[in-house]
């Protein structure tokens, strides 16, 4: 409690002068990089760092029985963990608000943009296959939703389908990658102070009083927000937020 | 957003015309809201409650505090903190039966919806205290996170509880390529996108933002300029609600629509 005190007068303070704890533009990016494969046992796998953060994503694909309203569509699961090793503020339990928050926000994105056709994942009368994808957070130095993002994509894109036979996946076989129709990438804005700011770190996050998440998957468009915090935002942030996020988007999709 | 965490929340592909020559299937312009009577007051023992009945939308809101803080070491001992809790009740919906208490789902709706009254309320006039606010969906038919929070302010105003501004919103979305306002049920799960917007009608801050579907940059500017003007009635309806209750002194002369016209 004290030290986050202590933390946002720093940062609130440095806004003041214009500038960020490790000097960079308020719109740029820490340094990222995506490792791809990092598990063999997953059907698919990534690790994505920004700065020092750093988010696994694991793919797994399963026989799942389809929704009865949609009897001839896989299904795609997200889940989130934070592990109480990646900050002193996680604890072990049952999700809390903030890792369902996180989960469904990449979700929400993905599912929108259709990346995985789903109709492609029927196996046959009553058998669909499952993508169960799990964001395991190991080390939270702020903006854990554009990781999450950059992960579950690079698990997506890397991810291969198993062979299927009577009923069953035989996980050593892999045959065909997972058909991705497009790829999706996040920006995540926060207002420190009376700035708005891409990629905060942790001491920033801290300092935030608003969150906006833009999801991205074309030149163009858009397929996730999500706003949260107190804070408010006008019409314009939203307007340059929306530009800032197409405008990254190139330097984004490098990385999966 | 779909309403149940069902295969419903994939991307519909709609298999009948929602829109037939500017015309939704209920009737209604692109524009139109559905019929909505809101009314402030409806529970004895807690401290504000309101009851939103919103197309076939049936929401009660209930508000409890400020009081002591449960468990303790939540406690801020500069402001208040704000409890939001959003659920549907396992009849609520026309599919199959549901489950008392959040899903997931209503988990990440009361997070906002406790952001959106973190900015509202006069927080700091309270420290060590804890606010509740309760929004239980009694039957649903789309939109019913903005029809929560809707009553849910007002539930706030009948508890007596300072705020900046009373919370109103609407949500908008693209149903057969066309940008419409207050999405029922059918149109949000088989529409291409949903936005549900909450503003702070004062200064049309956004409060609450969520999309999902695609959407070019214009269409989701146009969404929000769309989402300005129904809260706004909305919004006028939320002041009607409170001055059947109070009179028209105590909802105040509303000087936001003079403000919003600059």
């Amino acid at each position: 409690m004290i030290t986050n005190e202590v933390k946002e007068a720093f940062v609130l303070d440095l806004m003041k002068k214009n500038t960020r704890v490790d000097s960079r533009g308020m719109l740029d990016y820490r340094q990222i990089s995506v490792q791809k494969e990092v598990y063999e046992n997953c059907e698919g796998s990534a690790m994505a760092q920004i700065g020092d953060t750093k988010v696994i994503a694991g793919l797994k694909l399963d026989v799942a029985t389809p929704f009865g309203d949609r009897p001839t569509q896989g299904v795609i699961m997200f889940n989130a963990e934070f592990s109480p090793v990646a900050h002193p503020d996680f604890t072990a339990g049952p999700p809390d608000e903030r890792s369902i928050e996180l989960a469904r926000v990449v979700d929400r994105g993905i599912r929108s943009a259709e990346c995985i056709d789903l109709d492609k994942l029927y196996m046959e009368e009553g058998k669909v296959l499952g993508v169960f994808i799990d964001l395991f957070i190991i080390d939270h130095n702020g903006n854990l939703t554009d990781a999450a993002y950059l992960a579950s994509m690079a698990a997506l894109r890397t991810a291969k389908m198993p062979k299927y036979e009577d009923g069953k996946l035989i996980r050593e076989e892999r045959t065909a990658p997972l058909p991705v129709a497009r790829d999706v990438v996040s920006c995540t804005f926060e207002k420190v102070g009376d700035k708005i700011l891409l990629d905060a770190r942790e001491e920033e996050e801290v300092s935030s009083s608003g969150r906006v998440t833009l999801a991205t998957c074309g030149d163009d468009l858009l397929c996730a927000s999500q706003k949260s915090g107190r804070a408010g935002f006008s019409r314009a942030e939203f307007e340059s937020m929306i530009d800032t996020a197409l405008a990254k988007r190139k330097e984004l999709l490098k990385y999966i | 957003m779909a309403e149940e965490e069902t295969a419903a929340m994939a991307p519909g592909k709609a298999p009948k015309k929602l829109i037939e020559n500017g015309i939704r299937n209920d009737g209604r312009k692109p524009e139109d809201l559905r019929n909505l009577k809101i009314t402030v007051g409806v529970l004895k023992k807690a401290a504000g409650s309101a009851l939103i009945e919103w197309g076939k939308n049936r929401i009660m809101a209930g508000v409890y505090g400020p009081r002591e803080v449960f468990p303790k070491h939540n406690m801020n001992p500069n402001k208040a903190i704000i409890n939001c809790r959003y659920a549907m009740v396992p009849f609520s919906s026309l599919e199959e039966h549901g489950r008392f208490g959040p899903n997931r789902r209503a988990i990440e709706i009361g997070k906002v919806g406790k952001h959106v009254f973190e900015n509202a309320i006069l927080t700091e006039q309270f420290p060590k205290t804890m606010i509740d606010i309760n929004i239980d969906v009694l039957q649903s038919d789309g939109g019913t996170r903005v029809a929560g929070i809707v009553a849910a302010a007002l539930a706030l105003v009948d508890a007596g509880i300072p705020m900046r501004d009373i919370p109103c919103g609407v949500s908008v979305g693209k149903v057969d390529g066309t940008l419409v306002a207050d999405l029922d049920k059918t149109e949000d799960n088989l529409g291409q996108s949903d936005m549900p917007v909450i503003f702070s009608p004062r200064t049309w801050d956004i409060l609450l933002l969520q999309m999902d579907g695609m959407l070019t940059k214009k269409e989701v500017m146009d969404g929000i300029d769309l989402a300005r003007i129904a809260t706004q009635r909305v919004h006028e309806m939320q002041v009607a609600a409170l001055e059947a209750k109070y009179g028209a002194a105590a909802a105040g002369d509303d000087d936001s629509q003079d403000e919003s016209a600059a």
